[in-house]
């Protein structure tokens, strides 16, 4: 009885319970913003632990199984852990704040598949201290290697499941939000592009979350029951496990960098004070680069040895993703061309984002190139790609996002000092930390490996230090949001002079249930 | 673009204040490629590289000069154009045609690539945690390769060579000009084959037989990794080619089939306590230290440990058959393929009476010949 007047009440019930128990979208999202944070500086420090080893040749401070394991749990907590529960904060608090909805769905839903992920966190955290430690055969898991681990890779493979589960929860949530929910007259091409990115997102991770559950379901099996998937002693192929998961891990590099497109081309107008360029282009680009996603996925196996038809097939339909993603970066530039352009953070990130993703997105081409990718593959110049479109990317957006709402989730202005220092520091160390990656890539250091050659201690020192300034400048985000929420300049409902959209219109805070009727669109 | 050291870099490192001036190595590229397939790629990268270049440039021009002029501290009103078909189109064509220009080079360079008919010589690469196996097919000679760099150097006790963690005991050998196809396998987990100079990368997987060539243009040493993680020493198995001239290559096919000949007659032996125990000290040290730790203590739950083990202080036979066969679905490899009878011996005994151990027996090469299967 009391539960129930709590519910329909208008404030928000007190003390822990109410974040065990929530099913508000706005407590939910609040609760995977901190998790995803949590994780990020928990992983963060992992690669602070790398980047201190490789600061010189020779062991220093750890042994080549535990830097194998920091790899693998700094990768894994990174994409799982960080990036992907960031983004979901985002759609709990937008979606239903931008589509005029009171909230999502399916809350009780929304509610678990929340409430899982720490269990899952838990699972990898402990398997650090089992007997053999984690797993260290990279994110990628791949068998055989992935065969011989102790009692750890079984916990990883079960916190992998839990994680899919929340993933396609949250999805199904997602979808469902969009597509019922959306107040009168907001038609699905009047939707904002960041609602589209995610539901396109969703369809994406309802698709292939299954298929790595599969692939790592069969490496239990492999492992405790006697089958032989990937054992070609038993007649298996260890090759096929390389298939499926990069059938899902090739959709899933869109599923992290999807929502950070559609946060970009929320901050980007506003501060450009002009309407999106190009929406229905934008929406139908990433459309099809969620459809070609699934058709190139052997580009992260040249080196397997596919016939020359695999190879050339693979390296067309690659290098083809590179117009879509052409378009939108034609889209944002066009966006920003002849409008009035004020440069806050979350417009400074922004801006981070459009630059640095376009030279991950360059590399992406080179290594798209089949037969330059034979040099390439599994070196630190993968290494620099993938970190220039996840970290200057996916995260620069997610950051982008969080200074562009904080004000209205926390109806404190940010401190606009911090912010910039904190864009600046950023995006210098960042390209200290990366930049040099790509060249110690091509003269010939492959990637995880905790020792090298001494003819790539420079760039690896550089790299570290870059490394360091970075870890060290995020603690200024902290700051930054710790600052916001306990107090501030008074944030009013349109925070910023050129945004757009429902969202605006209720105060900064937003009260705890909003739209509760539903908003007109015209 | 070679040894050039660009002012930032050096600016860089100078405010850093960083140690080894003298080693100061600011390789921008790939090392100088060795063969027409490594020049290919070299060649093709950069063309790709300037054309991305380009196109930043471009881009990013028309972005800084947004920046520059249409912001609202200098007075600018934005226009409210959100939409033009002609230059979506434009802007979705253009690519593709760059796209088409760049595939049509790579397109010959992968058929190339894929050409290993008519070689002059083959052989057979094997990927084992954590070396390399040379099994030259026409001539019969094989043999392991393994890291040389010595442990005192990697536990920073000792100064690091020149060639730190790119040097082997035995290199692969072969001859310039010709060319040479490489089968590639591997025994446990999944390796990679990379020599940047020779232009080529190939996995290693066990089950699979896979193929790649080069022809290499000049006589040299040219070195490199195993570039997929196989496990805890996955950085540590260097690839060292050594390529010779013709009359060098026949030289050194035939000092190995000498070697060959000379292994062979210790099959029939019998060795002597000493003997055995030092000959034993040496392969455990190549062969079984890297999991089993040179001390035997092993890593807990990982792998185990030698000194006191049921296995090694138990019956000869069980501990001779986990040498031969290793233990499926771990990491233990079988040596019977990789070991002669007389090394196989000699490592068991050095198990039973060394590393803490006293079982006090010693163990012939005929012991193991009789259980070999
Ligand atoms: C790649 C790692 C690796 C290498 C190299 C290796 N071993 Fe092992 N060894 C293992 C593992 C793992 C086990 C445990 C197998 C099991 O689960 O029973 C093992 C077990 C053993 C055992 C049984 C120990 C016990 O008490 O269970 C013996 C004896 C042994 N190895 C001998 C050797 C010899 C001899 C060599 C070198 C010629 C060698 N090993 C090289 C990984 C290795
Ligand atoms: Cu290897």
């Amino acid at each position: 009885m009391e539960a129930h007047a709590m519910e329909h009440g208008h404030g928000a019930p007190k003390g822990i319970t109410r974040w065990l128990t929530t099913t508000n979208h706005k407590d939910i999202g609040t609760m995977y913003l901190w998790f995803a944070g949590a994780m990020f500086l928990f992983a963060g420090l992992m690669a602070m632990g790398i980047r201190a080893e490789l600061f010189q040749p020779g062991m220093q401070i750890m042994s080549p199984e535990f830097f194998n394991q920091l790899t693998t749990l700094h990768g894994l907590i990174m994409v799982f852990g960080a990036i992907m529960p960031a983004m979901a904060g985002f759609a709990n608090w937008q979606i239903p704040l931008m589509i005029g909805a009171p909230d999502m769905a399916f809350p009780r839903m929304n509610n678990w598949s929340f409430w899982i992920l720490p269990a899952a966190a838990i699972l990898l955290v402990l398997s650090m201290f089992v007997p053999g430690g984690a797993v260290a055969t990279g994110w990628t898991l791949y068998p055989p290697l992935y065969i011989q681990g102790g009692i750890s890779y079984d916990l990883t493979i079960f916190a992998v499941h839990i994680l899919g589960a929340s993933s396609i929860m949250a999805s199904l949530n997602i979808i469902t939000t969009i597509l019922n929910m959306r107040a009168p007259g907001m038609t699905m091409m009047k939707m904002p592009l960041f609602v589209w990115t995610w539901l396109i997102t969703a369809f994406l991770l309802i698709a292939v979350m299954p298929v790595l559950a599969g692939a790592v379901t069969m490496l239990l099996t492999d492992r405790n029951f006697g089958t032989h998937f990937f054992d070609a002693a038993g007649g298996g192929d260890p090759v096929l496990f390389q298939h499926v998961f990069w059938f899902f891990g090739h959709p899933e590099v869109y599923i992290l960098i999807l929502p950070a497109f559609g946060l970009v081309s929320t901050v980007i107008p506003t501060f450009a004070r002009k309407p999106l360029f190009g929406y229905s282009s934008m929406v139908y680009a990433t459309a099809s680069i969620a459809i070609l996603s699934f058709l190139v996925w052997a580009h992260h196996m040249f080196t397997v040895g596919m016939p020359t038809a695999g190879q050339l097939y693979f390296m067309y339909a690659t290098m083809l993703i590179a117009v879509p993603t052409g378009v939108k970066v034609f889209n944002w530039v066009a966006t920003m061309w002849k409008g009035s352009l004020t440069f806050e953070t979350p417009m400074l990130f922004a801006i981070g984002f459009v630059s640095m993703f376009t030279i991950g997105g360059f590399t992406g081409l080179v290594l798209a190139m089949a037969p330059i990718d034979i040099q390439m593959q599994d070196t630190y110049y993968v290494v620099a790609h993938f970190h220039y479109v996840l970290v200057s990317g996916a995260l620069f957006a997610i950051y982008a996002g969080v200074y562009y709402w904080l004000p209205k989730w926390t109806g404190h202005m940010y401190n606009e000092t911090l912010g910039k220092w904190h864009f600046w520091l950023s995006m210098i160390s960042f390209n200290v930390l990366f930049f040099p990656q790509h060249f110690l890539g091509m003269a010939g250091m492959p990637r995880r490996i905790p020792d090298y050659a001494l003819q790539f201690t420079e760039f690896n020192q550089i790299s570290s230090i870059g490394g360091f300034m970075f870890g060290a400048s995020q603690i200024l985000m902290l700051i930054v949001i710790v600052q916001a929420i306990r107090g501030g300049k008074k944030a009013e409902a349109k925070v910023w002079e050129g945004a757009q959209g429902l969202e605006w219109t209720v105060a900064s805070p937003p009260p705890y249930h909003t739209f509760e009727t539903a908003p007109e669109v015209k | 673009m070679g040894h050039r050291r660009p002012l930032p870099v050096v600016l860089a490192t100078l405010l850093a204040g960083l140690a080894f001036p003298a080693l100061a190595d600011y390789q921008l590229n790939f090392p100088p490629p060795k063969t027409g397939l490594a020049q290919q790629i070299y060649d093709l990268n950069v063309l790709v590289m300037w054309i991305c270049v380009g196109i930043f440039i471009v881009v990013f021009g028309a972005m800084f000069y947004a920046i520059w002029k249409h912001r609202k501290s200098v007075g600018h009103k934005a226009e409210q154009f959100h939409e033009s078909t002609t230059v979506e189109i434009i802007w979705t064509t253009i690519p593709f045609l760059i796209l088409v220009g760049m595939a049509w080079p790579a397109t010959k360079l992968i058929i190339e690539q894929k050409d290993t008919s008519n070689p002059d010589v083959t052989v057979k690469i094997t990927g084992y945690q954590w070396k390399w196996e040379y099994d030259y097919l026409q001539d019969g000679v094989k043999f392991m390769s393994v890291l040389s760099t010595p442990r005192d150097q990697i536990e920073n006790k000792a100064a690091k060579g020149a060639n730190y963690l790119l040097e082997v005991d035995e290199p692969m050998v072969v001859p310039v000009g010709k060319k040479v196809r490489m089968l590639f396998t591997a025994n446990d987990v999944i390796h990679a084959w990379w020599v940047p100079a020779l232009g080529i990368k190939q996995d290693a997987i066990p089950g699979f037989i896979r193929d790649a060539w080069f022809t290499a243009n000049e006589v040299g040493t040219y070195r490199g990794q195993c570039a997929e993680l196989c496990g805890k020493d996955h950085g540590f198995m260097p690839i060292v080619v050594e390529v010779k001239s013709e009359a060098d290559y026949k030289a050194w096919l035939e000092a190995k089939k000498a070697k060959a000949v000379a292994a062979a007659a210790d099959a029939g032996k019998v060795f002597g306590k000493d003997e055995l125990m030092a000959r034993g000290a040496t392969v455990y040290n190549a062969n079984c230290a890297s999991c089993h730790m040179p001390n035997g203590a092993g890593i807990p739950g990982a792998f185990p440990a030698i000194t006191g083990s049921k296995i090694a202080t138990g019956a000869k036979e069980g501990h001779i058959a986990m040498a031969l066969n290793g233990k499926p679905g771990t990491a233990m490899p079988a040596f019977g393929p990789q070991l002669n009878d007389a090394d196989i011996a000699a490592v068991v005994t050095y198990q039973r009476n060394g590393l803490g151990n006293s079982t006090g027996d010693l163990v012939q090469p005929a012991d193991v010949k009789a259980l070999r299967k």
